[in-house]
């Protein structure tokens, strides 16, 4: 089979490609087991029927599928699920969580697939420039700019918020924990691939 | 009986990006006899959606190193961004309940000499003024109500999501937030995607900004073809940051200009309070700042103050 038969103009969202079996003999549940750890104890429960997808406001602009992520890690399909880019794509807005009728915790399951796609190495770089705002000021949008401190002159309060922009002892407090839950590395090793 | 204090929790974006927010909710507490303490070196929550995705022990170790600023002071803590409001909630719920994570961020914690103890709450500003005050003395201050000025809503997630969790509100038919924003006397619009998320959360608005800001266009095409409205309140500055500077970003990404005045709702109130829009820097926000416009006065029914 071939997908010729749909024509330039139209957005091909489908193909009409066979697509490989499936093979499962001895199911892998580790990626289960390591999802439900933090994601809720649910996800075996899923039926698949779809109220995620169907409230996802993610899902309706983007390829974004809260069910196939979902059957996928039941399938054991690790690598499929912490590689795929639009696992990003969910705001964490939990409307999923609380329509789903097996209270599978979808937004509680990307986020710990999420957790281990970074542990293994999928990281986005904007992403990884965002966790190392955090470690070098204490926050991800920082007061950065003197204009930033103008602006909060301007309506009446002081230069410098009482937060850790005026506090680098507490800058150095995430640092070390940074440092001890090994989460400085995960964003070392994302830059030296760049 | 001593007036009601919290240490009041600042994060990132209210400071950083709309410091009127800061100065609105300060004139708001005083107005309504609550006090708000300064939280010394409290850092990024860290983002419920950013952290939390990366990794869920550093997520909820630096959440907790925040929370034991409060503790150490043994007031609870007030917060009006709805992130902030789900890492810090979040994390105090989780680790008061998950004895495996406790340990594991207390040992973390012992590293700069902190330990998380599960003496405080966490709150809203939201629940700080619907449930510490009321709705009624809220109302007996308003001075300035908003007659006749149409009023759409952005209660934002992660308030009241999840809601078996968080049991706030009924997340599909809210009404605490609406109650909140009604006492100002303006008009409440409906529109049908008033309940979908602004798009910025979950790390998408850095991920990709131009599907992040699809979201918030739904909401203001979805606004304007139930009749539109003059303004739009949100309980959050992330949300905040999303919807106004977002304008801004629409406008050149998908070039659709949408010129919407949005509010955080201590903003509202300030204003609904009597306070002049100079007292607090409505100017400031960065829809103005980066179109070089002012709000809509007119369509606010605010007077304009010639200076």
């Amino acid at each position: 089979m071939n997908s010729n038969i749909t024509s330039q103009s139209v957005l091909i969202l489908t193909s009409a490609e066979e697509k490989s079996v499936i093979v499962i003999d001895a199911p892998d549940d580790s990626f289960v087991q390591m999802i439900k750890r933090t994601g809720g104890p649910n996800l075996q429960s899923c039926y698949q029927c779809g109220t995620c997808s169907g409230s996802c406001p993610a899902g309706v602009r983007t390829n974004f599928l809260v069910r196939g992520i979902i059957r996928k890690a039941l399938l054991g399909l690790k690598e499929q699920c912490i590689s795929a880019p639009e696992l990003w794509y969910c705001t964490t807005c939990y409307t999923c969580t609380d329509r789903c009728p097996q209270d599978v915790k979808p937004t509680d399951v990307i986020k710990a697939i999420r957790n281990i796609a970074v542990a293994e190495g999928y990281m986005l770089v904007p992403h990884q420039k965002v966790a190392l705002k955090v470690l070098e000021t204490g926050h991800a949008v920082p007061l950065d700019k003197e204009s930033w401190e103008n602006l909060r002159e301007s309506v009446g309060i002081e230069r410098v918020p009482p937060n850790a922009s005026g506090h680098p002892e507490a800058i150095e407090e995430i640092r070390k924990i940074a440092k001890k839950t090994g989460f400085d590395k995960l964003i070392e090793a994302k830059e030296e691939e760049q | 009986m001593g007036k009601k204090s919290f240490y009041h929790f600042l994060g990132c974006i209210i400071p950083h990006r709309y410091p009127s927010v800061e100065k609105a909710v300060k004139l708001v507490f005083e107005d309504l006899g609550m006090g708000l303490l300064d939280m010394e070196g409290a850092t990024c929550c860290p983002a419920p959606g950013v952290f939390g995705s990366f990794d869920r022990i550093t997520w909820a170790t630096i959440a907790a190193r925040n929370l034991t600023i409060a503790e150490a002071g043994g007031y609870p803590i007030t917060t009006g961004c709805n992130g902030c409001f789900a890492s810090l909630w979040d994390a105090n719920y989780e680790l008061k309940h998950d004895e495996e994570l406790r340990e594991a961020v207390n040992e973390n914690l012992a590293e700069i000499d902190r330990e998380f103890k599960g003496t405080i709450e966490v709150w809203h500003y939201v629940d700080a003024l619907y449930s510490h005050v009321g709705l009624e003395k809220i109302r007996e201050k308003v001075t300035r109500p908003f007659k006749g000025v149409r009023m759409a809503l952005h209660p934002g997630c992660h308030w009241m999501r999840p809601k078996i969790l968080k049991q706030k509100d009924d997340s599909e038919r809210p009404h605490i937030f609406r109650e909140i924003c009604e006492t100002s006397g303006a008009e409440y619009v409906p529109y049908k995607d008033e309940l979908i998320c602004c798009g910025a959360g979950g790390a998408v608005r850095t991920a990709d900004l131009k599907i992040s800001l699809g979201f918030t266009k739904q909401k203001f095409d979805s606004l304007i073809e139930a009749g539109g409205a003059d303004m739009m309140i949100t309980p959050c500055p992330f949300c905040q940051l999303q919807l106004d500077a977002g304008q801004v970003e629409i406008q050149k990404l998908y070039e659709e200009e949408y010129t919407l005045d949005i509010l955080h709702v201590v903003e509202l109130l300030a204003l609904a309070f009597g306070h002049e829009p100079e007292e607090f820097g409505l100017k400031t926000h960065l829809q103005y700042m980066q179109r070089k416009t002012e709000p809509n006065w007119e369509r606010l029914g605010l007077e304009v103050k010639l200076t």
